[in-house]
């Protein structure tokens, strides 16, 4: 029978001998993840499951990310919890100064390769879709299950089928590709099904934009966001991992729920309107809107590509003096990257902060909370009632050449028209 | 299994666990402080409803975006017996189904209910009573009654691994 890449990976992954969209399957992990808001949910749970030891720790890894570095006494505890389990367990623990956002830190350090199956107690733990693996969040009892049997129960997803054509224009990123799904399909479209992004297009996004793509797959409701491993998956994994995986695709008889057409060629800028990330619209719909916090990180956009990108916006420029401007480099590997390519030394220079990678704002944690009445753009993949601080803030989700140009002018505009203006 | 309540009602489309249960008490894991902050972001007022035995009936694609439990570890911990809803975003259903809360969708269900009508739920038949009138909705699958009956996946885990150490 035909299958799609979801399918065969999670068929490689139970003893059911054959599977279709909808089937409740028992699914083996081969990595599990949480971080200090998941983990110590989790733990709790195990506790009352009776299980003292996890399936496997090598295949555990817990990243201290979200109030890090310890915003108060009780996120202090937490933290203090998951470092104390981590090394009573003897899983992979990444702490304060070592690691950075968790889906940043699990993809740049090798952990993850084609084919995997990685339950996370994190939603954006699709993110490793841009890896070729089916990544996928859960809630914390979940994670306990995983922690402890090293299985969960799944309900087969379909395959949404997005065939990317063309390529990206200048100002175009991963982040208005996952975009124009969401204003195809809505927050509520991938439901019950994976994304997966084919085609010629696909080839053309190197991986750090694939992983801001497939960081927001559950901004549609899906699974998982897959692109099928091929030449940019390898030349990304050469030198991080000696796991062995191969370059499996979905069959071409393979039943799609969906398919989708995006024109690359045909893509601008977009942002995404508050409080939702499926009310996008091209930047030149919103230009002119007066813009108080830029905020540049998070697991889908604070990569070394977006910190480039914001450079050269903000190179030889300054943050306007109505705007203030935040640049959270995803990891400790960007953050030094970015240290070494000289992009720190400009960033402060224009007059924006840099702070050590962590969740920070982007949940509303800390480091960098709106006022009632602000206005935001962020590269973040969230922009809810309250998400980055008070309810009555508003959040514009955008690329990082258009946030970075909404610092410079301290309103919403084409990132395009400023760099141009500047060239003359 | 019958679940009886009183209906507490969250109409809205597309309700995400972030107004649901808000960030900045995520570094909360005791279900009886989460308590405190549920529908914190949405409408605080709501929680006045709360208490004794309720049904929560809600809108479409409910509980979309992030994973976090402790929206339905609230939910519990008010004493929630089931929510009812058009349908619902996958993790929040997951979560639920996990701990042993039933989420069942239902759309005539909750056309018919307002705050405070009397809701009764036989969830194997997957039948759902609204002040009286009944509706039918497709049973649960067997798989999510199990899981439901048996007390969720903390208890399903804790019995694997006691049959698994007597082996
Ligand atoms: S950066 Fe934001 S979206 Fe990503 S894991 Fe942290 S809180 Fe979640």
């Amino acid at each position: 029978m035909a299958h799609t890449l979801a399918e065969k990976i999670l068929l490689n992954h139970t003893d059911a001998d054959d599977l279709a969209p909808g089937d409740i399957i028992s699914v083996r992990c081969d990595l599990v993840l949480a971080n200090d808001v998941s983990g110590p949910v989790a733990f709790n749970a195990m506790e009352r499951m009776a299980a003292d030891r996890v399936f496997d720790p090598d295949k555990v890894v817990m990243v201290a990310d979200h109030f890090m570095p310890a915003k108060d006494i009780r996120s202090a505890e937490l933290q203090k919890r998951l470092r104390e389990w981590s090394l009573e367990q003897g899983v992979h623990f990444f702490d304060q100064g070592r690691g950075g956002i968790e889906h940043a830190v699990l993809i740049e350090e090798g952990f993850v390769v084609p084919g995997m199956v990685i339950p996370g107690g994190d939603s954006h733990t699709c993110t490793y879709g841009a890896v070729g693996a089916f990544g996928t969040g859960l809630g914390s009892t979940d994670i306990a299950g995983c922690l402890a049997l090293g299985e969960f129960w799944q309900s087969v997803p379909g395959t949404i089928l997005v065939e990317l054509t063309g390529s990206r224009r200048r100002c175009v990123g991963g982040k208005d590709v996952i975009l124009a799904v969401l204003a195809e399909i809505g927050v509520d479209g991938g439901n019950d099904a994976v994304l997966e992004f084919v085609g010629p297009g696909a080839a053309t996004l190197t991986m750090d934009d694939r992983r801001a793509v497939s960081n927001m797959a559950v901004e549609t409701g899906a699974e998982t966001g897959l692109f099928p491993a091929d030449e940019v998956t390898e030349a990304y994994l050469e030198g991080r991992t000696e796991m062995p995986w191969n370059k499996e695709q979905s069959d071409p008889d393979a039943e799609f729920t969906k398919r989708l057409q995006i024109d690359l060629d045909a893509l601008g800028p977009l942002v995404a309107r508050p409080p939702s990330p499926g009310d996008v619209a091209a930047v030149t719909e919103v230009t002119g809107r007066k813009v108080d916090q830029v905020y540049v990180g998070n697991c889908a956009n604070g990569t070394i590509t977006d910190l480039r990108q914001v450079a050269e916006v903000l190179g030889g420029r300054k943050v306007h003096r109505g705007t203030r401007a935040i640049i959270v480099p995803s990891s400790q590997q960007v953050y030094r990257q970015a240290m070494e390519e000289g992009l720190l030394e400009i960033f402060a220079a224009a007059g924006a902060v840099v702070s050590t990678p962590t969740c920070g704002a982007c949940f509303g944690g800390h480091m960098g909370i709106l006022a009632p009445g602000e206005t935001a753009v962020a590269t973040t993949n969230r922009n809810f009632v309250g998400r980055m601080g008070s309810d009555r803030a508003r959040v514009y989700l955008a690329n990082a050449w258009v946030a970075a140009a909404a610092a410079v002018t301290g309103e919403i505009v084409d990132p395009l028209e400023l760099l141009e203006e500047g060239a003359r | 299994m019958i679940i009886k309540g009183r209906a507490v009602i969250i109409p809205d489309a597309n309700v995400n666990t972030d107004v649901l249960y808000p960030g900045p008490y995520l570094n909360i894991d005791d279900p009886e402080q989460m308590k405190l902050y549920l529908f914190e972001g949405l409408d605080p007022s709501l929680r006045d409803r709360l208490g004794g035995r309720t049904v929560l009936v809600v809108g479409h694609n409910f509980g979309g975006g992030s994973s976090r439990e402790h929206v339905p570890l609230a939910m519990k911990a008010w004493g929630i017996g089931a929510v009812i809803g058009r349908s619902f975003a996958r993790i929040f259903y997951r979560n639920c189904i996990n701990l042993g809360l039933p989420a069942i969708a239902c759309t005539e269900a909750v056309d018919a209910a307002a705050h405070d009508s009397k809701i009764r739920i036989v969830a194997e038949e997957g039948k759902v009573e609204v002040d009286g009138s009944s509706f039918p909705t497709s049973p649960l699958p067997p798989f999510v009654i199990k899981m439901i009956q048996g007390g969720g996946l903390v208890e399903y885990v804790r019995r694997r691994l006691e049959e698994e150490s007597e082996k």
